[in-house]
């Protein structure tokens, strides 16, 4: 299955370079290109972060993350895809996780990229803490016995 | 019959237990019953249904089987992008 090549899922703990990436996914053949980037935001909850550790279960996130893709690839009329995620020491403004699709439309292109960003956040081993500016810090989605975040 | 496992904590678990690994000898006989096992000696504060566990690098439930020489991954809620 060709498709297989053109969908790929990566960890990095170097910085995302977002135009190269989607450099990569270049297809002639698709006219909808659509890329999402996570990125470090400075607040959360009226708090003020100064940096967000991640940290990732890597064999089972890779495999997780291929499986989203595939489903990707067989949901949506998409000719290409990438998502890689960040682990390591991350700043605000750093981008944590890059998606990009390629489609002949963008119809298609939209829908994957949701998807994709979506199943991302909710089903790869990956966690994250943040730090705040008062010292402080916390493991998102862990506080409170679990209790799960927006 | 006891068995030999490997055990991996990460994020809150792993700082909760202070180590990232270990190797125990275990009784039980279910993913499920080597997490309370563990709750016992350890400071864990997160509830059993808002964790994942893996087996061998896979997802799998609570209810599945411990084997001698398994890895096991305990995970705290899931928390990427």
């Amino acid at each position: 299955m060709p498709e297989a090549e053109r969908m790929t899922f990566r960890l990095t703990d170097k910085a995302i370079d977002a135009s190269a990436l989607m450099e990569g996914l270049r297809d002639t053949g698709a006219g909808a290109c659509v890329a999402f980037e996570g990125r470090v935001r400075d607040r959360n909850d009226g708090r003020r972060v100064t940096a967000l550790d991640y940290e990732a279960y890597a064999p089972l996130a890779v495999k997780e993350g291929a499986r989203i893709l595939s489903e990707a690839g067989e949901r949506f009329r998409i000719a290409a895809a990438a998502c890689v995620h960040r682990t390591g020491s991350l700043g605000p403004g750093d981008v944590a996780v890059w998606v990009g699709v390629m489609a002949g439309h963008r119809g298609a292109a939209f829908d994957a990229c949701r998807y994709i960003i979506d199943e991302t956040k909710a089903r790869v081993p990956i966690w994250k803490k943040e730090h705040y500016a008062d010292g402080a810090t916390e493991w998102i989605n862990s506080a409170a016995g679990g209790k799960k975040a927006g | 019959m006891k068995k030999t496992v490997r055990v991996l904590y990460f994020a809150m678990l792993r700082e909760q237990r202070g180590l990232g690994e270990e190797r125990i000898v275990t009784g039980a006989a279910t993913a499920g019953e080597l997490y309370e096992e563990l709750r016992k000696s350890h400071p864990f504060t997160l509830p059993r249904d808002s964790l994942r566990v893996a087996i061998n690098g896979d997802f799998q439930t609570w209810a599945a089987a411990v084997r001698d020489g398994d890895e096991l991954v305990l995970m705290p809620p899931i928390a990427g992008g």
